[in-house]
């Protein structure tokens, strides 16, 4: 009996370590921006290419910034969830429409609801790449002194919302 | 039928292979030097690319992000930097030693430290289980015989 304890200990932990290694999502890298300071932008307004929006105009506001483009599938996914939470008021959101066709954006904020408090247009995707954005749509809550409290990769789920990301606008803003 | 559809299909996919990262042609040393640097750094679109070998949209952009940089004057390990700073550490085929790589680079020395050391543990038991014992007169009597009456002691 004891011959094939070892063994069988060691398939434990081996099982135990493919088990938590193949649950993990490889998408999911961890940010190096959360805890940082929001990188400066100034960018031309989606729906007024002639005003600007910079990270600074949102200081001393909890806010959520959402990184979205009308070519990305994902994006459907998650919109009707945030144009639900515009609905509620609870915190200003924020878009960046990242590399993408002015008019596509327009169309598809017309045609899906519009979210956004406030757009802006990164057609170059230089400020993506300043918040480190690899996969559209991701999704950043930004405190009142401009520091990332948190990232999401990927679309806001329901359970992401109520449980991560609520709970810690409701924190900052109080 | 459907054999041609399936052809048409995929012929219709050849022309998406000519977009490419227009490389900076006219100096080709600035070139040479982020096609290496491009070599080091992940795509994290495509996760086991390189940026050098990915043509993806956010590779690509990159890439001209290092040549611009380049340009700019700015060194391997600032250009590094500024992709660390925006990716993480994943972003380096080859990440420093850290307390949190710590387990990343050591483990497979661990490994193989806990390995011969099993090997030499296995090894000693064996050896100890080895009796030796001398054959009586009778008995190698009886193996002379059955070897065929050579005497090989």
């Amino acid at each position: 009996m004891n011959r094939f304890l070892l063994p069988f200990g060691i398939f434990l932990v081996l099982a135990v370590f493919l088990a938590v290694g193949l649950n993990l999502n490889p998408r999911e890298v961890p940010s190096p921006l959360i805890d940082k300071p929001a990188p400066a932008f100034q960018l031309p307004q989606l729906h007024d290419t002639g005003r600007t929006l910079a990270a600074q105009d949102m200081k001393g506001k909890v806010w959520v910034f959402n990184v979205w483009a009308s070519w990305c599938a994902a994006c459907v996914e998650e919109h009707p969830l945030l144009v639900e939470l515009s609905k509620r008021n609870l915190v200003p959101i924020v878009g960046l429409n990242y590399k993408d066709n002015r008019a596509d954006a327009l169309q598809w904020l017309q045609r899906r609801g519009d979210p956004y408090t406030l757009s802006a247009q990164d057609a170059d995707g230089r400020v993506g790449i300043d918040y480190g954005v690899y996969g559209v749509p991701e999704t950043y809550v930004i405190d009142k002194e401009g520091i990332i409290r948190f990232k999401r990769i990927g679309p806001v789920t329901p359970k992401v919302l109520d449980e991560q990301i609520l709970p810690l606008v409701k924190r900052l803003q109080g | 039928m459907r054999m041609l559809l399936m052809l048409l299909l995929l012929t219709a996919c050849l022309p998406a292979f000519a977009k490419e990262a227009a490389p900076a042609v006219d100096d080709p040393v600035l070139e040479q030097r982020a096609m290496k640097l491009a070599a080091e750094l992940r795509c994290l679109v495509c996760q086991n690319q390189s940026l050098a070998d990915s043509n993806a949209d956010l590779a690509i952009d990159l890439k001209n992000q290092v040549r611009s940089q380049i340009r700019e004057g700015r060194s391997d390990a600032q250009i590094r930097e500024y992709m660390v700073a925006r990716y993480g550490d994943f972003v380096l085929y080859s990440p420093p030693w850290k307390p949190t790589t710590a387990l990343l680079w050591a483990g497979p020395f661990i490994l193989l430290i806990a390995g011969a050391l099993t090997l030499v543990m296995v090894l000693r038991s064996r050896r100890a289980r080895i009796v030796t014992t001398e054959l009586t007169a009778d008995e190698h009597a009886r193996a002379q015989a059955l070897l065929g009456g050579e005497d090989r002691r």
